[in-house]
């Protein structure tokens, strides 16, 4: 996974649940940091603004923490320029 | 304070264009779920609700008429249009000075809205249609209702979310209990089929890309649905003295506020709710036989209902029975609380409690008796009907048999 993706993703958390971003590390529990379903729900979408993905509600169910939504958003975003033709 | 009786129902939804389909579905099972036409739906991520099918004002009114009104106030004039057929009512102009008119919806005209932004924000003309504002309020339902039947006593209407129309009924209970009023059209309506607001529920990830399971394991989510469902309610002795049928007796009204967070359901919440109308109906909850669920399907709902059932009812809960509605009308919004009365109505009326439509399988933390895909033939005494609002705002009442 890359540093550039974990640090995209733990930002957005940041940013999103407005707490201190040194607070969220790729070692987060989502309990940890006090994020409930609602606020889960508001930083997929800032997650899906910021890398331009659409996150689908099957992908999200067993998510608990910031390591599987990195690998989540590094799948979606992989799959997504395999999709895109080349050149563009 | 005086005894209560709903004399009337009327209903308009996914059930059917009137009261009889509506029971008649229930009894069945026969769910109003499937593909959303009343708007593209390529873009969602769900496509499925519960719609009035195929619906045309023409029946109902005269096209300039229909100008004026929005589906929703369409469908609460309707609504109410057989309740008070139903009740027979007679009319004199004091009775037309004194009859309240309680609504409640949600969301109000929003596919009027919708079609304003269109023409703004998407063809970028500047200017929207001169309508807009009057078929978009939330109270266009009532104000309708009072000009259909010339009644000038008072009439608003209460937006709680999804607990709306059971806040609207139990004020009107209230208000003819205490003799504010000789009569009172209550009840909601709701029309939330366009794009915005679709797309708005599913940011919130919270509707079943398939169909609506209360309380089964494998639940994915609410289905929406719109319509609506009113009732006459009068005090019991003057109903009587009239010769009215009585349909059920409207005996107990709870309400609560979570205060804690603006979407998460609450145990306790809940909870407080129920025993509130327990208390206002003077009621111990082993004398409660059925209760129609608040039961959205969601994650959260059901199990937080479950939980919140068995804090108040203790060991009773096992005895209960219980179903969710909405696995057949969708989830009405304002109007849900007004189509579970009308469900719980009839349970009580005609001795058959209706399905938890869909349901495939158990979930251990929702074990109570959820009357799975078939309607159940037994008469209870007093049925309870919950509504537990997003923004933690609940509304619980309580009927009895005639």
């Amino acid at each position: 996974m890359s540093e550039d993706l974990i640090q995209r993703v733990t930002k957005v958390i940041a940013t999103s649940k407005r707490i201190p971003l040194e607070t969220v590390t790729i070692d987060s529990e989502f309990v940890q940091l006090g994020i409930d379903s609602m606020d889960a729900v508001e930083i997929l979408f800032a997650l899906e603004g910021e890398f331009d993905i659409s996150i689908p509600d099957e992908e999200v169910r067993s998510v608990r923490n910031v390591r599987d939504m990195c690998a989540g958003v590094e799948r979606l975003v992989a799959a997504k320029s395999a999709e895109a033709p080349a050149g563009q | 304070m005086r005894r209560v009786a709903i004399t009337g129902a009327g209903a308009i939804s996914a059930l059917g264009r009137n009261t009889t389909e509506f029971a008649e579905s229930l009894r069945v099972g026969r769910g109003g779920i499937g593909q959303i036409e009343s708007t593209g739906v390529a873009s969602l991520r769900f496509q499925n609700g519960a719609e009035v099918k195929n619906y045309s004002h023409q029946p109902y009114f005269e096209d300039r008429r229909a100008d004026f009104m929005d589906r929703f106030a369409q469908f609460a004039v309707i609504a109410a249009r057989e309740a008070v057929q139903d009740a027979a009512v007679e009319w004199t102009p004091e009775l037309r000075e004194t009859s309240a008119i309680i609504t409640g919806s949600c969301v109000g005209g929003q596919s009027t809205e919708d079609v304003g932004f269109v023409e703004l924000y998407q063809k970028g003309h500047n200017r929207v249609h001169p309508l807009t504002i009057p078929k978009t309020m939330a109270n266009a339902g009532a104000s309708h209702i009072s000009m259909e039947f010339g009644i000038t006593g008072p009439a608003f209407t209460i937006s709680t979310a999804c607990s709306s129309s059971a806040h609207a009924i139990g004020q009107a209970f209230q208000m003819v209990a205490i003799g504010t009023s000789e009569l009172a059209i209550t009840g909601g309506s709701e029309a939330p089929f366009s794009l915005g607001i679709l797309k708005a529920w599913e940011a919130m990830r919270v509707v079943s890309p398939e169909t609506c399971r209360p309380f089964s394991k494998d639940r994915r989510g609410m289905i929406l649905g719109e319509g609506a469902a009113m009732f006459v309610l009068e005090p019991l002795e003057a109903a009587q003295a009239r010769g009215a049928r009585i349909q059920a007796e409207l005996v107990g009204f709870g309400m609560s506020a979570d205060a804690c967070h603006i979407t998460q359901p609450s145990i306790d919440g809940a909870a407080r709710a129920m025993r509130a109308a327990l208390r206002s109906a003077k009621l111990a909850p082993e004398q409660i036989g059925y209760i129609n669920a608040h039961g959205t399907a969601t994650l959260a709902n059901d199990l937080t209902e479950t939980a919140a059932i068995r804090q108040v009812f203790g060991a009773h809960a096992d005895r209960l029975a219980i179903s969710s509605t909405k696995s057949m009308h969708g989830h009405a919004l304002g109007a849900a609380a007004a189509l579970e009365c009308l469900a719980t109505v009839i349970a009580l009326r005609d001795g058959v409690l209706p399905p938890t439509a869909n349901f495939s399988e158990p979930d251990p933390e929702c074990d109570l008796d959820v009357i799975p895909n078939v309607a159940r033939l037994q008469q209870v005494e007093y049925a309870m009907s919950n509504s537990f609002a997003f923004g933690g705002l609940n509304a619980v009442l309580i009927l009895k048999v005639a």
